[in-house]
């Protein structure tokens, strides 16, 4: 058997994977990174639009501060994030994006003086301070109160994952490539490491380690179209679950974003609409005004997306061979500002859909593209019923995004999680509870498991070819568990997916080749991610309210009273065909913004029965304590400086700059 | 506006294309490098990305490629199209002949088939050449970041748009026969890091990186990289400078 150790196996070589490993490094421990692919080739590379953190350097952006941008989370979540964890991460986003700005992330700067913008579809001048010259400006983002999401032109994914790329060099972590984790090793509610199989030549390999991390990414290709990378399977968060013991949290949370292109499902970034950019119907007529008077185009992604269905069901939508859709114009932006700040947006349009964004209209539609739902953690990143498994990035439900995340979020979520959970490993490791006393027989059994499972896939006689299997998965998770939702399309959506998990078990590959081998892949990979499609129609079936990202059309109002709550999923049988679920509820009584309207979307929700109290007795604090600075009134109402790690309590600074 | 790019195409028989793949899979000693060819029905809006997972669902499961994004921003799927280094998920059948030939890019180890290692390839380059910033002070993250001029933030950026997907190394003569040499694509990461002022190397520590036939004095400066960068990079002002500040240093 061919076993490597190491303190910290770190799954994901994306930016959650490398921000991690290079925390636990700097605190002096052994780690292995393992990626499908080359680390820099992670989805995380795709991110284009920018990363959310509260510097307020921009005149745009200007009285923002962790408050504020807490605030815009906890709404954008529809309450159900964790709000502690929102608190440690709006502190720490600030610290992480001057961090990658001294890794050498090329943020763009503010320029003192008059620029030209477009708000609301409309030419105006924008005056920066010469204070701020030079400091990283931000843009508008939908959600937001303030311009806070930072970038880098349209390829701010890129510049971060590279710039973590090339930290991880430096630093001598070794990132091993091509190699899948197939099983976890546990034993006794301990995480001892993972099954890892070379996608090259086939081998397994048992990687022992006193700390295992998830940063996997999404399981957005679930579902036929999706902006997320083909290779954004979910299979980290899929093996989570055959642990029987991890949990994984509200899986049903998948978020649609408004503007991928049609057909090839390619993402043109939120900056479009942040930028200025507007939907269009088959009129030529501006129609989110009409349902979002406040907003507009910059509502959160869950309201855009099903304003936008609402429309095009409303016949507004254009007709194409592919199925209708709308028009997002950027073209109103002016062709010098779409060349320099939205490049990979023209690029795309440039070569997926033969037009030119400058001059054209955009064909777009709603399409799947974050999953809010992963490895439920704790605020340090461990999973509560397995321990030594810790997840990090868009793979977690550390639950900084409840039911939406928003635009911006996700990227910033990445590093700053690499940045604290990797801490809190460094801890683990350091404590008796780390030891790897898990016996080799044992781990050869895992090993053999595996193998024995991968050679009846093809000797075991299947009769089942796994393609078609994949297809219509893709088109359940689509068609009936999608942007708007009801029970008796969940009911057949749950049934016949049950229907294929048992088709998956008798799928025989034709391939006998024993090394790289994309059946097989293709095989192993689909059993593992029915199960998370039944996650989520299962989840999706049970919560009968809706919140942010979850619609159920037969129950469209937020019900606080009964579905204030995490779903919990895991699998403790291996042969049943469904996840058993469980909840864990959300504590309204020690809310700092409790539970309330949006500001955007429909007014419609049913208050928890402790809701009035926690309101009164935050107004109360409020009013009693009215001299009290923002740090101190914060403190009273919602303690969280004590979960972090001590390194990362400090406040952080700002330009000073009194409000006219 | 345009809307004719969207509207029904005239419903005319479609192309039948035939598709040339250069095969081989070293991890199987009986496997010797030959062609073998696909016809597959063009659809409107086809890419190489979904002509190739055609083939491999219909024909040839074994067949090994490699794409990520599909959307011509990762870098993994550089091979050579009828002969030219360039992204697959990006190029689409109607752009080429009814014949296509694919081919995996040469300098790099061959994994099977379309698919090859540039990966290890990359990372050797990063650890020769240190491609990341070099700095003294720690930096606190609680303090303001330092200003930096706009203009030059977004003249990095330029250079940091390279996606490491090995097309400049495939079409570069040096790459061929020097093989360490490191390509355009490790010169432009150097010109990138001596623009920022936050790396505190000097000429001279570039010098000792660069100034030897492997890296700036090994271009031919016959510019094959450049045509075939899909980012458009500008490699040969880059390098031409490079070259000019090196012979001073
Ligand atoms: C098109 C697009 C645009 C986006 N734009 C933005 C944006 O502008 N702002 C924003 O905040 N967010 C954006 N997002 C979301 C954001 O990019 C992602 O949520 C985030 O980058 C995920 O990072 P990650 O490190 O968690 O995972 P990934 O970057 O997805 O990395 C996952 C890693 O895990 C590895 N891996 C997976 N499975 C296994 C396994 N079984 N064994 C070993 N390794 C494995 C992969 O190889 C990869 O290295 C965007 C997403 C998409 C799809
Ligand atoms: S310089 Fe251009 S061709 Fe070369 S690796 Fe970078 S992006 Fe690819
Ligand atoms: S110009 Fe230099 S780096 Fe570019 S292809 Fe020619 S020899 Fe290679
Ligand atoms: S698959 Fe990412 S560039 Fe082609």
């Amino acid at each position: 058997m061919k076993l490597v150790y190491t303190d910290v196996l770190v799954i994901g070589g994306g930016l959650a994977g490398m921000r991690t490993a290079i925390g636990v490094k700097r605190r002096g421990l052994d780690t292995i990174v393992l990626s499908l692919v080359p680390a820099k080739r992670s989805h995380s590379c795709a991110a284009q639009g920018g990363m959310q953190a509260s510097l307020g350097n921009s005149v745009m952006g200007r009285g923002d501060n962790e408050d504020v941008h807490f605030e815009d989370t906890v709404k954008g979540s529809d309450w159900g994030a964790d709000q502690k964890v929102v608190r440690m991460f709006t502190h720490v986003a600030p610290k992480a994006i001057r961090e990658l700005a001294a890794w050498g992330v090329p943020w763009n700067r503010v320029r003192q003086g008059d620029r030209e913008s477009v708000i609301n579809a409309e030419r105006v001048v924008i005056t920066e301070d010469p204070r701020t010259h030079g400091l990283i400006t931000a843009r508008d983002f939908g959600g937001t109160k303030k311009w806070r999401t930072c970038y880098t032109s349209d390829g701010t994914g890129h510049a971060m994952l590279f710039a973590l790329g090339d930290q991880t060099i430096a630093n001598g972590i070794p990132v091993m490539e091509r190699m899948e984790a197939i099983a976890l090793i546990h034993e006794g509610g301990r995480c001892y490491g993972a099954i890892v199989r070379n996608l090259v030549n086939g081998e397994l390999t048992a990687f022992v380690a006193r700390a295992t991390t998830i940063a996997t990414g999404g399981y957005g290709r679930i579902y036929k179209v999706s902006t997320n990378g083909i290779i954004c399977e979910g299979i980290g968060a899929a093996i989570a679950l055959e642990t029987g013991q991890a949990q994984l949290g509200n899986m049903e949370a998948v978020q649609f974003h408004p503007t991928a292109i049609v057909p090839a499902g390619i993402l043109t970034t939120e900056g479009c609409r942040g930028d200025g950019g507007i939907l269009r119907d088959v009129d030529g007529h501006r129609f989110m005004p009409d349902y979002e008077p406040e907003k507009r185009e910059l509502a959160s992604r869950d309201v855009v997306s099903r304003r936008m269905t609402e429309h095009i069901r409303a016949g507004k939508g254009v007709k194409s061979p592919y199925g209708d859709h709308l028009w997002l114009d950027i073209s109103v932006l002016g062709r010098a500002h779409v060349e320099k700040n939205l490049r990979e947006v023209k690029d795309i349009c440039h070569y997926f859909l033969g037009i030119d964004p400058a001059t054209d209209w955009i064909p777009v539609r709603p399409t799947q593209h974050y999953s809010m739902g992963g490895i439920r953690t704790d605020h340090t990143g461990q999973s509560p019923t397995l321990k030594g498994l810790f997840a990090c990035g868009e793979a977690s439900c550390w639950d900084m995004h409840g039911f939406n995340r928003l635009g911006g979020n996700s990227v910033a979520e990445t590093v700053v999680s690499g940045m604290i959970v990797s801490e809190f490993i460094a801890d683990f490791c350091r404590g008796d509870g780390s030891d790897i006393n898990i016996p080799t027989r044992l781990v050869g059994e895992f090993l053999e498991r595996e193998q024995a499972a991968l050679n009846h896939l093809q000797q075991g006689g299947g009769t089942e070819t796994s393609a078609p299997i994949r297809k219509r998965m893709e088109e359940i998770m689509i068609d009936k568990v999608g942007i708007f939702r009801t029970g008796e399309e969940l009911d057949e959506a749950v049934s016949e997916l049950e229907t294929l998990i048992e088709r998956s078990r008798k799928i025989g590959v034709r391939s006998q080749a024993s090394g790289a081998n994309p059946e097989l892949v293709g095989a192993y990979r689909l059993q593992k991610m029915l199960k998370l499609a039944l996650c989520v129609a299962l989840g999706a079936r049970e919560r009968t309210e809706s919140r942010g990202a979850h619609f159920r059309e037969d129950f469209p109002q937020r019900n606080d009273r009964d579905w204030l709550n995490r779903t919990l999923a895991t699998w403790p049988d291996e042969q049943a065909t469904l996840p058993k679920l469980d909840y864990e509820s959300i504590a309204v009584d020690d809310m700092e913004l409790p539970p309330g309207f949006r500001g955007y979307g429909t007014r419609n929700h049913l208050d928890h029965p402790d809701t009035e109290q926690r309101v009164a007795e935050v107004e109360r604090i409020r009013s009693e304590k009215p001299d009290a600075d923002r740090f101190e009134l914060q403190k009273t109402l919602m303690p969280f400086d004590h979960l972090l790690p001590e390194k990362y309590r400090g406040r952080n600074e700002r330009v000073e700059i009194d409000h006219e | 506006m345009n809307e004719s790019s969207m509207s029904d195409e005239t419903h005319s028989t479609p192309r039948r294309l035939t598709i040339n793949i250069l095969r081989h899979n070293p991890s199987d000693p009986g496997s010797e490098p030959h062609m073998a060819s696909y016809q597959i029905d063009e659809i409107p809006g086809m890419t190489l990305y979904i002509a190739l997972n055609r083939i491999r669902d219909e024909f040839e499961p074994s067949l090994q490629f490699d794409f990520v994004c599909r959307a011509g921003i990762c870098g993994s799927c550089g091979m050579l199209i009828n002969g030219r280094p360039d992204l697959a998920c990006r190029t689409l059948t109607e752009k080429l002949d009814p014949e296509i030939t694919l081919a995996p890019l040469p300098v790099f180890k061959l994994i099977g088939d379309l698919s090859v290692d540039t990966g290890e390839w990359m990372r050797a380059m990063s650890e020769r050449l240190e491609t990341w910033v070099h700095q003294n002070e720690a930096v606190d993250p609680d303090r303001l970041e330092e200003p930096m001029d706009p203009d030059l933030a977004e003249e990095i950026y330029e250079l940091d748009r390279c996606i490491e997907c090995g097309c400049c190394v495939a079409a570069c003569g040096t790459a061929r026969m020097r093989e360490k040499f490191v390509g355009a694509v490790g010169l432009n990461k150097l010109a990138r890091f001596r623009l920022d002022p936050r790396d505190q190397r000097s000429d001279e520590d570039f010098y000792e990186l660069i100034g030897d036939d492997d890296g700036v004095f090994g271009c031919m400066s016959l510019l094959g990289c450049q045509d075939v960068c899909p980012k458009d990079l500008p490699l040969q002002t880059q390098i031409a400078f490079l070259r000019r500040k090196m012979v001073k240093a």
